[in-house]
């Protein structure tokens, strides 16, 4: 039985026939082919799946793509404005924020869900704000160096 | 609701969905099969967080961030807010309720001992109309509460303790998962009537009678820490051993006592 779910994601409306016991990480990576949601640990404890829903960031891995039924949902794809990188996509590549990369996706929506809730976090806010990602190449100084770089960056274009 | 009830009753094998964070894994993990899942999130009746006469009502649909940022729990009973925002990590905040966390009843979970140091009441809707369970009387075992098959709770009730009552939680965290290896909440109110509730000890949530009963009584933090935990059955895991969380569960009761003297 496939149950009919509308979303919008990075801004375009799609309807989808799903089966219920699809994850909604699967049907973003293997029914709209937006692989830049990464699958980690399929346990809801490294982040690597977050997306945001409705504004606030979730784990996509544990969440039936039904149950976002209505939803508008954020990407990493949906962050960049055309050619020019979001704030925090420049901070992860200006502070050397990630290595490997894997974790980054999850990283940067957790980050957009800190900044949104808190413009000027503290490093322990940002690090407290992470727990639930993690970097297996344990590059967390630079990550909390890329968002603090995205805080300011966002800060100053507000005041300018 | 009615539409909800019906479905949970109509002989399937059906379960209540919330937040989906307990939920969802277990059924990955094939500890649960069932045919049809009912998500409760979207009953408006649900949602909502009140003061009504005295009485903190938090609707059980809440997420724990919705009720660790609710200014009618901060202003109330900010150890309930501090708890919750001590739970897991912003993601499962975002998306975890109260209701399902209780429902799940996991040994480890916070909200059981949060619930029961504030006295709280559940309210539960099912087959046969509305009743409103003591948090003493939810909680029967591991992963088990006195729920049927067609109940949903509807509410978390919590007596707003008078004026001068001091309340806290201290929690000693798995780093990974971020559940409590030992967690001790207390509240102790201006009469020195004192509750104690421990998460992640034994088999499932607990009030600790002696710890309370010395305390209510005067002994300091010290003597009624030391009676914590004894004369129940310990958890013992690869994170914690027995002897190492009834040790654990002496240190956070004494940290907890001594937080609200």
């Amino acid at each position: 039985m496939e149950i009919k779910i509308s979303v919008n994601v990075n801004g375009k409306d799609y309807v989808r026939e799903v089966e219920p016991r699809t994850l909604l990480v699967h049907f973003l990576r293997d029914t709209l082919r937006l692989t830049g949601t990464h699958i980690g640990c399929d346990t809801s404890s490294c982040g690597a799946c977050t997306i945001h829903v409705d504004g606030i960031a979730v784990k996509s891995c544990t969440m039936l793509a039904v149950q976002a039924d209505g939803s508008s949902i954020t990407t990493i794809e949906g962050l960049a404005q055309g050619a020019e990188l979001h704030p925090l996509q420049e901070g992860f590549k200006e502070c050397h924020g990630l290595q490997c990369g894997f974790c980054t996706p999850g990283m940067i929506m957790t980050a957009a869900d800190l900044l949104a809730k808190n413009p000027c976090p503290s490093e322990s806010e940002i690090r407290h704000g992470l727990e639930g990602n993690f970097c297996r190449c344990t590059g967390y100084h630079n990550i909390v160096k890329a968002v603090q770089y995205a805080a300011e960056k966002m800060g100053n274009e507000v005041s300018a | 609701m009615e539409e909800a009830i019906e479905i949970l009753q109509n002989g399937s094998y059906a379960k209540v969905l919330g937040g989906g964070h307990s939920l969802v894994p277990a059924l990955k993990l094939r500890l649960n099969a069932p045919e049809t899942l009912v998500d409760v999130t979207r009953i408006e009746s649900l949602k909502g967080i009140a003061i009504e006469d005295g009485t903190l009502v938090i609707g059980a649909a809440n997420t724990h961030h919705e009720i660790a940022t609710s200014a009618d729990v901060h202003n109330t009973l900010s150890f309930l807010a501090k708890g919750a925002s001590a739970i897991g990590d912003v993601q499962v905040r975002n998306k975890g309720t109260i209701g399902g966390s209780i429902a799940h009843a996991d040994p480890s979970a916070d909200w059981p001992a949060l619930l029961l140091a504030a006295d709280a009441s559940i309210v539960i809707q099912g087959a046969d109309g509305t009743k409103t369970v003591a948090a003493q009387d939810f909680f029967t075992g591991f992963f088990s509460t006195i729920l049927e098959e067609s109940d949903i709770i509807t509410q978390i009730r919590i007596p707003i303790p008078p004026e001068g009552t001091k309340s806290t939680y201290q929690k000693f965290v798995q780093p990974a998962s971020r559940f409590a290896i030992v967690g001790c909440a207390a509240v102790k109110e201006p009469s020195g009537a004192t509750r104690v509730a421990f998460a992640g000890v034994s088999d499932y949530a607990f009030r600790d009678e002696a710890v309370e009963s010395a305390s209510s009584s005067g002994a300091s933090a010290e003597e009624a820490a030391s009676k914590a935990a004894e004369g129940v059955s310990i958890m013992s895991d690869h994170y914690a051993s027995e002897d190492y969380r009834k040790h654990l569960a002496k240190v956070y009761a004494r940290r907890a006592l001594v937080e609200v003297s």
